[in-house]
C-alpha cells in the first residue's frame, strides 16, 4: 500500500513537471511570435560546454546577441547530434527568424536542414562545417579554417627543423574521430610535413579532445616508441594531458619533446608561456559580433559570402607571455 | 597418462576464470610482437614505469566501478548512474579545492574528499531507495541519476573544466607511494575489503540469495531491502572513489567527459568476469580480470596503432570473441565435433593396448 502510493506520487510529480515544461515552451513561443514586432530571434544550438574554448564561444555569441538587440534562444546539445536535431526542430516550431549551430559531427544533417529550408528559415553554420553536398541548405559558414590551422602548425615545425637533416619522429593526438576539426587539422598538418621525407608521423590516435584521454594515449605512445621528437595535439587540452604523461616518463615537455597544439585557451597559453608547449595555432572562439552581422543580413535577404573566416593568429612562447594578461578566455 | 593430462586440462578450462585470464594473457603477449619490451618494468623518476603498470593504473578507476557493479548485479540489479557519480564527485572535490587559499593544505583536500564521498553515499542511498523502497526497476531507477547526475556535475563545474594545482590531491589518482601508483593500492585495498566482507562472512551468500529470489529470501528471514540498499550505496561509494582518481590523475574536473560511458565498460567487465546478469552469483576476481582485460585492450590499440576509425570495430570483435569463447554452450557446439574423432581414436588405441598381451 505504502509502496504503491509512493510510486503514484512520484509518477504524478514527473507528469506535473513535464506539463509545466511544455507550458513554459508554449508561453515563450507565443510571446515572441506575438510581441516580436521587429526584434530578430536567433535559435543557436551549441555543441556543448566541453572546453574553455567552447565556453568563450558561447559567451561571445550571447554578448554579441545582447549588443545587437537580437533575442537569442540558446540550446546546449551536450555533444550529441540527436539533441541538436531536436533543438533545431524546436526552433522551427518556435518560428525563429534565423538558426545558427555548430554541428557536433559532419554528416547526417540533410533531412533536418531540408525541414529548416522548407520553413523558410536561413541557416548559418558556426565554427564547424557539414559535409552535405547540397550547399543551398545553409546560407553561410562562419568559422575558422581548420585546415589552415593544421597548415600553420606544420609550417612552424618545418621552419623549426630547417637545415637539420636528421629524421623527426612525430606523434599525433587526434580529436574526436569523425569531427571536422580532427579531420581537417590532420589533413592540413599532414600535407605540410609530407613534403619533406625526414618528417615521420609514427603514431596517431584519437584523444577525444580531453585531458584524461590525451594523457592515457600519450603514456602508451611513450612506451611503444622510444624516440619521439614532436607531439602534435589537435587541441590544448589533449596537449596538457600529454604534458603530464611526458613529465611522468622523466622527460621535459617542450624541450625533449616539442609540443604543438591548436586553440589557445588560457591553460594552454599558460603552459606555452611556461615553456612546456612550443607553439600554438590560435582558433579564435570570439565570432559572436561577426555572426550577428551575418544574421541581420541573411534575414533581410542580402547577399552574403558562403564562407566567412574568423580572424586568427599564432603564438610562440614569447608572444604568449606578452598576450597572456589580456586574454579573454 | 594422456588421459589424466587431458583430464587435468578440462578441469582447468572448466574453472570460471580460465578463459578471461587466458585471453588477457594472449592480448598481452600479442603486444610483445609490436613492442619488444612491453613487459619491461623499470624505476624511472622514483616510481615504477612500464606498460603493465599503465594498464593497472588506468584500469584502477574501472576496477573500482566494476567492483561495486558486481555486487549490484549479483542482486539482479544494475546501476547505470555510476558514470554520473564519477563526474559529480570529481567535480565537487575539485571545486572545493579550487576555492581554498592554499590548495596544498592536507586538511582542505581531506575535506574535499570527505564531501565528495559523502555525496556519493547520499546518491547511492537515493538509488537504493528507488529500487528497494519504491520498488522501481533498477534500470529505470538508476537511469534517472545517470541523466540528471551528468547535469548536476555540469552545474557544479559551471560547464567549465576546473583546473587545480594540489599535490596532496594529485596523490589519489596520479601519485605514487613507495614507488607504486597510489590508485593501484587503493583499488587493491577496496577489492581485498570486498572479498573479505563477502566471502569471509555470510554477506556474499545473502547477496546471492537476494539476487536469486528476493521474496523467498525475505520470507526466509533475510532483510532483502536492507541488502539491496547496501549494495547500491557501496556501488556509488566505489564510483565516488573512481571519480576522485580520474579527476586527480589530470588535476582537473571535467563534468562533461569524466566517467562518460564507464557504466557500460563496468557492466562489460562484470560479464566478462563470469557474473550472471540474472543475479544470484558473482565473482569479484573475475570482475578484476574483466576490467584489466578492457584496459589492456585500449592500451593494445594505442601501442599496436589500430587506426582510430576502426578502433570501435576492433574492440567489438575482441569482446565478441571473448564472450563467445566464454560461453560453454558455444564451446560445446564448435569444439565437440572436432574432438569426437580423436576421442574415438584414443578409445581404439586403448582397446589395442588391452588386446596386446
Amino acid at each position: 500500500m505504502f509502496r504503491r502510493g509512493l510510486a503514484a506520487a512520484l509518477a504524478a510529480g514527473v507528469l506535473v513537471s513535464m506539463l509545466a515544461a511544455c507550458g513554459g515552451g508554449q508561453d515563450s513561443s507565443a510571446n515572441q511570435s506575438g510581441g516580436g514586432s521587429d526584434q530578430l530571434t536567433l535559435g543557436f544550438s551549441q555543441v556543448g560546454a566541453e572546453s574553455g574554448w567552447r565556453t568563450a564561444n558561447t559567451k561571445s555569441v550571447q554578448e554579441a546577441a545582447k549588443e545587437a538587440g537580437i533575442d537569442l534562444k540558446f540550446s546546449d546539445a551536450q555533444q550529441k547530434q540527436e539533441n541538436q536535431i531536436k533543438a533545431i526542430r524546436s526552433f522551427i516550431q518556435q518560428k525563429v527568424d534565423a538558426i545558427a549551430f555548430s554541428p557536433v559531427v559532419e554528416s547526417g544533417w540533410d533531412t533536418v536542414l531540408k525541414e529548416v529550408k522548407d520553413a523558410g528559415i536561413p541557416v548559418i553554420l558556426t565554427d564547424r562545417a557539414v559535409d552535405s553536398t547540397d550547399t543551398s541548405l545553409y546560407k553561410t559558414f562562419i568559422g575558422s579554417d581548420f585546415v589552415v590551422e593544421g597548415t600553420k602548425a606544420g609550417e612552424w615545425l618545418v621552419k623549426e627543423y630547417e637545415g637539420k637533416p636528421d629524421p623527426v619522429n612525430i606523434v599525433e593526438l587526434q580529436g574526436t574521430t569523425g569531427s571536422a576539426p580532427a579531420n581537417d587539422r590532420k589533413k592540413g598538418f599532414g600535407d605540410v610535413v609530407a613534403a619533406d621525407p625526414k618528417f615521420k608521423i609514427i603514431a596517431s590516435q584519437t584523444g577525444d579532445f580531453t585531458r584524461a584521454k590525451g594523457k592515457e594515449v600519450m603514456e602508451a605512445f611513450l612506451k611503444a616508441n622510444k624516440d619521439i621528437d614532436v607531439l602534435f595535439a589537435h587541441n590544448d587540452d589533449m596537449g596538457l594531458g600529454a604534458i603530464e604523461a611526458i613529465e611522468g616518463a622523466g622527460l621535459r615537455p617542450g624541450t625533449d619533446i616539442k609540443i604543438i597544439t591548436i586553440d589557445g585557451v588560457k591553460d594552454g597559453m599558460q603552459a606555452l608561456a611556461d615553456g612546456k608547449i612550443s607553439f600554438i595555432a590560435e582558433c579564435s572562439p570570439l565570432l559572436g559580433p561577426q555572426l550577428m552581422d551575418l544574421v541581420k543580413k541573411a534575414v533581410k535577404g542580402e547577399q552574403i559570402p558562403t564562407r566567412v573566416l574568423t580572424e586568427e593568429t599564432t603564438f610562440t612562447q614569447e608572444q604568449a607571455k606578452a598576450a597572456l594578461p589580456g586574454r579573454k578566455y | 597418462m594422456t588421459a589424466s593430462l587431458s583430464g587435468h586440462m578440462s578441469a582447468l578450462t572448466r574453472r570460471r576464470l580460465f578463459w578471461p585470464v587466458t585471453i588477457l594473457i594472449v592480448l598481452l603477449l600479442a603486444n610483445l610482437l609490436f613492442t619488444p619490451d612491453f613487459f619491461k618494468i623499470e624505476i624511472r623518476g622514483g616510481h615504477l614505469y612500464g606498460s603493465l603498470i599503465d594498464i593497472v593504473r588506468f584500469g584502477a578507476p574501472l576496477i573500482m566501478v566494476a567492483l561495486g557493479m558486481t555486487l549490484v548485479i549479483a542482486t539482479r540489479g544494475i546501476d547505470l548512474s555510476v558514470g554520473s557519480i564519477v563526474a559529480i564527485c570529481g567535480a565537487l572535490a575539485c571545486l572545493w579545492i579550487s576555492g581554498q587559499d592554499d590548495q596544498n593544505s592536507v586538511a582542505g583536500v581531506l575535506t574535499a574528499v570527505g564531501l565528495a564521498l559523502g555525496l556519493a553515499l547520499v546518491l547511492g542511498l537515493w538509488n537504493g531507495f528507488l529500487v528497494a523502497g519504491v520498488g522501481m526497476q533498477p534500470i529505470i531507477a538508476t537511469l534517472i541519476l545517470m541523466v540528471a547526475g551528468r547535469g548536476l556535475a555540469q552545474l557544479i563545474t559551471d560547464g567549465q573544466i576546473i583546473t587545480i594545482n594540489s599535490t596532496p590531491y594529485k596523490l589519489i589518482g596520479g601519485g605514487y607511494w613507495l614507488t607504486v601508483p597510489f590508485s593501484i593500492l587503493l583499488a587493491l585495498g577496496a577489492v581485498a575489503l570486498a572479498v573479505a566482507l563477502t566471502r569471509r562472512t555470510a554477506l556474499g551468500m545473502l547477496i546471492e540469495s537476494v539476487g536469486g529470489n528476493a521474496e523467498a529470501s525475505r520470507l526466509a528471514g533475510i532483510g532483502s531491502r536492507r541488502i539491496i540498499v547496501m549494495v547500491y550505496v557501496f556501488c556509488a561509494f566505489c564510483a565516488g572513489i573512481a571519480g576522485l582518481m580520474i579527476s586527480s590523475n589530470v588535476s582537473s574536473a571535467d563534468g562533461n567527459n569524466a566517467g562518460l560511458w564507464i557504466e557500460l565498460d563496468a557492466i562489460l567487465a562484470v560479464v566478462i568476469g563470469g557474473t550472471s546478469l540474472a543475479g544470484g552469483r558473482f565473482s569479484i576476481g573475475g570482475t578484476v580480470v574483466g576490467a584489466l582485460l578492457i584496459q589492456a585492450l585500449s592500451t593494445t590499440i594505442y601501442t599496436v596503432g589500430v587506426p582510430p576509425e576502426t578502433t570501435l570495430l576492433f574492440k567489438a570483435l575482441v569482446v565478441t570473441v571473448v564472450c563467445l569463447i566464454q560461453s560453454p554452450a558455444f564451446r560445446a557446439k564448435v569444439f565437440q565435433r572436432r574432438r569426437r574423432p580423436s576421442a574415438r581414436a584414443a578409445a581404439r588405441e586403448k582397446t589395442k593396448v588391452e588386446v596386446a598381451p
